[in-house]
């Protein structure tokens, strides 16, 4: 790094060139030092995320087997296949596995996510309002997201047991762990244990930013507590809020772990999109599986896309702030998305 | 806010009721984990006769569980440690240089999270096949690199942007070079930050299951969590649920230890992230 520079410019100058110095050799050596610095991380997100996404294409467009080549001779290996693997996956039986996949993809993400925030939400709003002891519950609340995630899978397949303690509790004998839709609520129940005291997290973050003199002049203007929190708390822990549930969503989308231990792979009830290419990955039919994970990952992209531009999140909003400030003499150029509502 | 005595008491009851959602669970596994197996069923909320039989139980037998959680520290210990090294560099030029891509690099950094892990595993399970790196400490490593990466990146990014500007300018007014003051100025001021990164990018590695599970069929090279999930029962056949409780108990209490030493700090990362 420090022969970027090689002292040819003075000191002063060099620090001037990171607050926006249009032309000259500074820019000329920012840019060069910009591009050292991230090429390391660049390069390994190209080998390990571009690569195996780009090769995963190629690879479901491929088939495995055994053919007969056009002497009558049995030859192994891959052939090309074209969209053979994407029509396979939805016909027939198969198609009936994948629309359920589908199905409990899309139900786990509905139902966590909107449980975790409404759960999230309310444990914020309680220990904004403690007097004392918050620091006591924000370390608790730092238990379940600690815990692993397999973990928690297997804590939850042991209280779920027919003589487990929910069913002792509830004093009914549910066979949670059967296959069936109780699976599902199993499954619901657990994740959303593990993760709402994070979204919990957040929100609180986000609510010890809100100054307390707009809830005092609020509350003289005659608002009342739910009012309050409509008009005010809402809007103002909005963009911590979508964030976060932004990225909750996006990992309940691609959910494993909790349904294959809790539950077991290939349940009907509680088989996810990946666990479904999981399998068939296990199993070597990796053309398909790489089809099953394409679908998956174009589902994620276009919930990404349509949660940011519908509500607005604004991931990088504080990237941006930062660069208005530095660049001020500089036209903005290729400024990448999001508009906050 | 001097509440009235009722709101005071509502107050702590909802402190109460928050804090036992969050740990009753995990009271039960380390309750479980504690009674004799004979008693494992028993549904009594303090064990009716403590033991540790279920902890030797862990260790004991061909579960091999000591090496899963080697296994466990190498893998997020090397995956840390690079992460860390890579991921530094690039969170300083995002939160300190001011070129063109920046805002396209960051969306980009920030678009690999969105991920799913599958779709990045099809590929690589069939590459390392082919190179034979199946059973190995790097098959699980790089592709952990995928998740943990733009994680430390993103953190390192928020923290290395709450440092004064003015200390850095300052040093190179001072005749520092950019890598001067980098080194001597950014990074221990910035250390608690990349101590609170490390911590997070190491649990989540330590938490990993998808990857470790698929490009390990070797009972030598499980790490922890995928160990404990395939524990065998005596016959074989029930689960021994006694035996995993306690081995979660094990895998697990470090890391709360951790946390709740940190809390402050990691509760600052998460915030400042907003990422898992």
């Amino acid at each position: 790094m420090t022969t970027t520079y090689d002292g040819t410019p003075p000191a002063a100058d060099t620090a001037a060139a990171g607050a926006a110095r249009p032309g000259g050799r500074d820019v000329q050596g920012t840019k060069r030092l910009a591009a050292l610095l991230l090429s390391p991380t660049l390069l390994v997100l190209a080998l390990v995320i571009g690569y195996p996404v780009l090769a995963g294409f190629r690879e479901s467009l491929y088939a495995r087997g055994e053919g007969l080549d056009a002497n009558g001779f049995v030859v192994q290996g891959e052939r090309f296949a074209g969209l053979d693997n994407y029509t396979a996956i939805f016909h027939g039986d198969r198609g009936d596995a994948f629309w359920n996949a589908f199905g409990n993809t899309t139900f786990f993400t509905v139902t966590t996510v909107v449980l975790e925030t409404v759960i999230g939400v309310g444990m914020a709003l309680i220990m904004q309002q403690a007097f004392r002891g918050r620091g006591l519950v924000r370390a608790s609340i730092l238990v379940p997201w600690a815990i692993p995630t397999a973990i928690s899978g297997l804590l939850w397949r042991w209280i779920f047991q027919a003589d487990g303690a929910a069913n002792a509790v509830l004093r009914h004998q549910i066979l949670w762990t059967a296959d069936g839709f109780q699976a599902k609520i199993a499954v619901v129940i657990a994740e959303v244990w593990k993760t709402s005291p994070f979204i919990g997290l957040l929100v609180l973050a986000g609510l010890q930013m809100i100054p307390r003199e707009v809830h005092e002049a609020a509350r003289v203007d005659g608002a009342g507590p739910l009012q309050r929190f409509r008009r005010i708390t809402l809007p103002l822990v909005r963009p911590a809020l979508l964030v976060a549930v932004l990225f909750r969503m996006l990992d309940v989308l691609r959910m494993f772990d909790l349904p294959a231990v809790l539950i077991g792979v290939n349940q009907k009830s509680v088989e996810t999109l990946t666990m479904i290419a999981w399998f068939e990955a296990s199993n070597l039919r990796y053309g398909s599986a790489a089809a099953y994970a394409t679908i998956l990952f174009l589902y994620i992209a276009l919930i990404a896309y349509l949660f940011v531009k519908l509500l607005g999140a604004d991931i990088i909003g504080e990237a941006r702030q930062h660069s208005k400030r530095t660049r001020r003499n500089r036209p903005v150029k290729g400024r990448r998305k999001k508009v906050t509502a | 806010m001097t509440g009235s005595l009722p709101k005071r008491v509502l107050s702590y009851l909802g402190l109460a009721v928050v804090a036992a959602y969050c740990l009753a669970p995990f009271y039960w596994m380390a309750v479980s984990a504690f009674r004799r197996p004979q008693d494992q069923f028993d549904n009594s909320i303090v064990p009716t006769r403590w033991s540790w039989e279920n902890f030797h139980a862990v260790f004991s037998g061909d579960n091999g569980f000591g090496r899963a959680l080697l296994n466990s520290l190498v893998v997020a210990g090397c995956t840390t440690v690079l992460t860390l090294l890579i991921g530094t560099f690039a969170a300083y030029a995002l939160a300190r240089l001011d070129f063109r891509f920046k805002n396209a690099v960051l969306g980009l950094i920030v678009a690999t999270t969105m991920f799913p892990g599958i779709s990045q595993l099809v590929p690589l399970l069939k590459l390392f096949t082919d190179i034979k790196w199946i059973n190995t400490y790097q098959a699980m490593v790089l592709p952990s690199l995928g998740f943990a990466l733009p994680l430390s990146v993103w953190l390192l990014t928020a923290f290395f942007r709450q440092l004064p500007y003015e200390l850095e300018q300052a040093a190179m007014v001072d005749g520092c070079t950019r890598g001067q003051a980098f080194r001597k100025i950014i990074i221990p001021l910035a250390a608690p930050g990349v101590f609170t990164t490390a911590i997070l990018t190491f649990i989540a590695a330590w938490n990993e299951f998808l990857i470790a599970l698929s490009m390990v069929n070797k009972k030598e090279m499980q790490t922890a969590t995928v160990a404990i999930s395939k524990f065998t029962g005596v016959s074989g056949f029930d689960q021994p649920f006694g035996t995993q409780m306690a081995a979660g108990v094990i895998v697990t209490v470090p890391l709360i230890a951790v946390v709740l030493v940190f809390q402050r700090r990691i509760v600052a990362g998460l915030t400042a992230g907003g990422v898992k």
